[in-house]
């Protein structure tokens, strides 16, 4: 201890640096929590959407259905539809997302002539077999989303996104 | 380990000089408040800086919220004060802040008044002190409207009434101000908003290192 004495200009910085940086802290770490909130905010989701389409309408095509909801955007609410490509598969109903896994264009089914039973993305030529397995040697690198999906009185319901479970 | 970063900075290019000009300067006896605490009315000068540090910082994480838009102005204040979290504090700071510094800034002014330090050689600062006074009432004035809430309406309309209320030129100032010559509203917010955040901010910035490079070349006023 009397080897190591602390200065009174030591002493002095310490305790100056560590006040003021209290002080700092203080000042500065709501404005960075207020800042980062989005990231930290949860989000909720997963709310089932009713659409149009009736469950015995459904074939082994995939066609497109439309659906809308309200979305909250901060303090901005609006009705914003998204899309599903949905198709039977034996029993089971299948709803792909229509978000191309490259780089978020909107696949069609089909949309390629040269290419039948795939789903073709205009933007970079990326292409999906009807499971929503991405094409080996085009852009995309993973399948399609799939959504959840349940029937209410003869009527689709789709819920959120989820990865492929077919591939 | 910070020490060696300065010095491996410092070995190349020679940065102590640069702060030791702005960090090292000398406080008479008779402006620290160690040594007679009445001169504590020295530090008003100061606590106006600090909290204009504290508007500047709090205003620009405020920004990343606000909308200047008749339709989502309140809605987004709304959501920033009470759905982000510290919301309330930030935007508190930047209310409560914007009244502290006009009180700071009157009690400098005061000081400087009463000490008799606006004479010569300090007339220039003097003046300047005046325009920073005009810019910072310019701030709280254009700021106000910003929460587009009824207060901040009414309160705006009455300010650009009384702009109006200058001879000749009055009614050219209110459009000036207003954006439109009798609505009170889009254009309004807009330009508010614009003054606030942009034109204002830049005066303030010029006007402040003017005032803090006089006082720095002529240094603090002699005791009384």
């Amino acid at each position: 201890m009397s080897n190591n004495k602390v200065s009174r200009r030591q002493f002095l910085s310490y305790t100056l640096t560590g006040v003021g940086g209290f002080m700092a802290a203080g000042m500065l770490m709501p404005m960075v929590r207020f800042a980062i909130d989005p990231v930290l905010q949860k989000s909720e989701g997963g709310d089932f959407v009713l659409t149009e389409k009736k469950i015995a309408d459904i074939t082994e095509v995939p066609v497109r259905v439309d659906f809308t909801f309200e979305q909250v955007d901060a303090w901005y609410k609006s009705d914003v539809t998204n899309a599903a490509w949905v198709y039977k598969e034996g029993d089971e109903i299948i709803a792909l997302s229509p978000v191309c896994k490259h780089l978020g264009c909107t696949v069609n089914w089909e949309g390629d002539p040269a290419h039948k039973n795939q789903f073709f993305c205009p933007c970079h030529a990326g292409r999906y077999e009807k499971n929503g397995a991405n094409v080996p040697k085009t852009p995309p690198l993973g399948p399609l989303d799939q959504f959840e999906v349940r029937e209410n009185e003869g009527f689709l319901e789709i819920g959120k996104a989820i990865p492929n479970t077919l591939v | 380990m910070l020490n060696k970063i300065y010095d491996w900075v410092d070995e190349r290019l020679d940065i102590t000089p640069i702060w030791r000009d702005i960090a090292d300067h000398e406080v008479p006896e008779h402006v620290n408040p160690a040594h007679h605490f009445s001169a504590f009315v020295y530090c008003f000068g100061g606590l106006t800086f600090f909290i204009t540090v504290i508007q500047i910082l709090s205003g620009m994480f405020l920004t990343m919220y606000y909308v200047p838009d008749i339709e989502n102005a309140w809605e987004s204040v709304y959501y920033l004060q009470n759905e982000v979290a510290f919301g309330e504090i930030v935007r508190g700071m930047h209310h409560w802040g914007a009244s502290l510094v006009i009180v700071m800034m009157f009690l400098h002014t005061l000081r400087v008044f009463f000490t008799g330090s606006y004479k010569k050689p300090r007339e220039l600062n003097w003046m300047v002190g005046v325009l920073i006074f005009a810019v910072m009432l310019g701030l709280g004035f254009t700021g106000y409207l910003l929460p587009w809430d009824m207060k901040a309406l009414f309160a705006t309309k009455v300010g650009i009434e009384i702009a109006a209320s200058v001879p000749v030129i009055g009614g050219m100032i209110k459009t000036l101000l207003a954006g439109d010559e009798t609505i009170i509203g889009a254009q309004t917010l807009t330009r508010f908003f614009a003054i606030h955040v942009f034109f204002l901010p830049a005066a303030l910035f010029g006007l402040l290192a003017a005032h803090f490079i006089m006082i720095r070349r002529q240094g603090i006023s002699g005791p009384l």
